[in-house]
């Protein structure tokens, strides 16, 4: 008994340090480029980030932020500018869809739900040489605006499957009183079912949001300016193509990923709910 | 009373379906179509052109299966699509793997959910920081990798790995399974959650190994979260862009090129619309077959329609 617990024991043991080290390793990439933010990029070079010794400094970021050609101040901007309207806008249509998915039945509706799954499947290639040519002649090429609508429409279909499949699972109860009570199909949405949905919502929201800020192909088909790039877009930029100052690229790297990560800090149970959530039935 | 009722409802399906159905129309279903039209547009008039010189294309930054500048004895460089399909190969079972193995550890482990969150992180940041720190991860002079052969004194990888075109392919498509093993981790996490305790319980009574439990017992419970797993990291590798684009361009020489990048290619660089137009369409059907595979399986197991 005592060699068989003995044996659980180093069993145990092992199977922390494996997985420790794999979290260790995992972290190693933004442990490196945090310590080369904060660090003159000339002794980096010669100490490597790993060094705790030498000078530590704020340059990096102060120079990716105002950066004259790729500013992240500007990009922020412009990200929090299409991102919040192209998670809220989508949010709400795709809801009215979802509940119509949801609770009616009408012609071609699975015609309709499969169009949906394909949308989801279909690259943001194949939509995008159109989508330049119409935005060009509706004056909203190179606009904020223009990427808000293209980020709306391409939001709505994984957005209403899975806001589908929480409506469903809802239960039917509160709905029936309701409407026994004389309240109306709208009334039943707006007042019951959306307030019921608000783990859901978060998801979505949370999601969309992310996919929103992180976008690096819309961006880059539809906006030329720099004083237009969003965040991703400026970063990007500030990468040479023969000479890469790290110093400056891992400042900017961590301020366009702060902001999604510090909403998955304070909403990592809608996220990853979300994540796992729409492609999981149920 | 209830033809007026009747009614209502035709309104509400109608007045809540409109804005999404005008959206997906204009935004979506209708560039859908345009590309299409526009892949079999040529200037010598409407036929099957595009995608001829498309798939027989041999310059390196736009060929799709075999560039002029192909190494006989030990490619990359293949073409674009070739690459795509390498990715596949190697990026999905490292991550169903990688993922399924430490979500059954993790099961057992205090803090699992720190180690999950961290393995998560890769989900969370823009694919464009993704590819920048791959980027870093594998740069000869602050890269851990190339530091890492340097000390055991390998000194033919100790260099970066995205400047060469042995290595730029690979070198991806490893920083491609740092990121996504989050999402797989997370998928199989949750199945082990759900899945029965009574049943391991069991096993271990009648005194299955750690192993035997898991191959007879947990393997064929997680089904449905492997199918996720697939198709999900099927999709995301063939449509991988950011990551290629801001890390090697597809380069040196065409070692790292993916379709969605050639797509951008002939679209930025060439102007040509009609080719683009048809890598595009090339790209969809191949997303289409995990894709089509997905929905049925959705519309087979997946929610109850009503």
């Amino acid at each position: 008994m005592a060699r068989r617990r003995g044996k659980l024991l180093l069993k145990y043991i092992i199977i922390n340090i494996v997985v420790w080290s794999i979290a260790i390793i995992w972290t190693l990439p933004f442990i490196g480029v945090a310590m080369t933010s904060v660090k003159p990029f000339s002794e980096v070079v010669v100490h490597g980030w790993w060094s705790l010794i030498g000078n530590y400094t704020l340059k990096n970021f102060i120079d990716a932020w105002s950066n004259p050609m790729y500013s992240v101040a500007i990009g922020y901007r412009n990200s929090f500018i299409v991102t919040i309207p192209a998670t809220i806008a989508p949010l709400f249509i795709a809801a009215l869809a979802a509940y119509v998915f949801s609770r009616f039945s009408f012609p071609l509706k699975t015609l309709l739900f499969i169009v949906l799954l394909v949308i989801m499947a279909m690259p943001q290639q194949m939509s995008v040489i159109p989508l330049f040519f119409m935005l060009n002649s509706m004056g909203l090429y190179d606009k904020l605006q223009g990427l808000i609508l293209v980020h709306t429409a391409w939001g709505l279909a994984w957005m209403t499957f899975f806001l589908k499949n929480f409506f469903d699972a809802l239960p039917r109860e509160i709905e029936e009183a309701a409407r026994v009570d004389g309240a109306g199909d709208a009334q039943i949405f707006f007042k019951i079912v959306l307030p019921m949905s608000m783990p859901a919502i978060a998801s979505v929201a949370a999601i969309q949001f992310t996919w929103v800020w992180s976008d690096f192909f819309y961006a880059l088909m539809f906006l030329v300016n720099p004083d237009n790039y969003v965040v991703t877009l400026q970063v990007a930029s500030m990468k040479g193509q023969y000479h890469i100052d790290w110093g400056l690229l891992s400042a900017g790297s961590i301020m366009a990923m702060s902001v999604p990560l510090l909403l998955y800090a304070l909403l990592q149970k809608y996220y990853v709910r979300g994540m796992v959530g729409w492609t999981l039935k149920g | 009373m209830g033809r007026a009722k009747k009614r209502s409802k035709k309104k509400i399906i109608i007045l809540f379906l409109l804005p999404e159905l005008v959206l997906l129309g204009a935004f979506v279903l209708g560039p859908i179509a345009g590309t299409v039209f526009l892949s079999f547009v040529t200037p010598e008039g409407i036929g099957l052109g595009n995608y001829y010189r498309v798939i027989t294309e041999t310059s390196p930054d736009k060929a799709l299966i075999i560039p002029e500048n192909i190494v006989e004895a030990q490619p990359p460089p293949w073409g674009a699509l070739v690459h795509n399909i390498v990715w596949v190969a190697i990026h999905l079972p490292l991550v169903v793997f990688l993922g399924m193995i430490l979500a059954y550890l993790l099961h057992e482990v205090k803090g699992s959910s720190i180690v999950k969150s961290i393995i998560f992180l890769g989900m969370v940041i823009p694919m464009v920081v993704g590819g920048l720190l791959i980027r870093f991860i594998f740069d000869g002079t602050l890269g851990v990798v190339p530091l890492l052969f340097q000390a055991i004194g390998l000194n033919s990888l100790a260099h970066t790995w995205t400047n060469y075109p042995e290595t730029a392919l690979i070198s991806l498509i490893l920083g491609s399974v740092w990121l996504w093993t989050g999402f797989s981790l997370t998928v199989y996490s949750a199945a082990f959650e759900s899945m029965p305790k009574s049943y391991i319980e069991a096993a271990k009574i009648d005194g299955a190994s750690g192993i035997q439990i898991f191959f007879k017992i947990v393997f064929p419970l997680l089904k449905h979260a492997t199918i996720v797993v697939v198709v999900m990291t099927m999709l995301w590798d063939l449509k991988i862009f950011d990551i290629v684009y801001v890390s090697t361009l597809g380069g040196p020489g065409g070692a790292s090129n993916v379709m969605a990048l050639v797509m951008y290619t002939y679209f930025a660089r060439a102007l040509d619309y009609g080719r683009s137009s048809a890598t595009a369409v090339i790209l969809a059907l191949i997303t289409l077959i995990p894709g089509v595979w997905f929905i049925k399986q959705v519309l087979k197991g997946g929610p109850k329609e009503r």
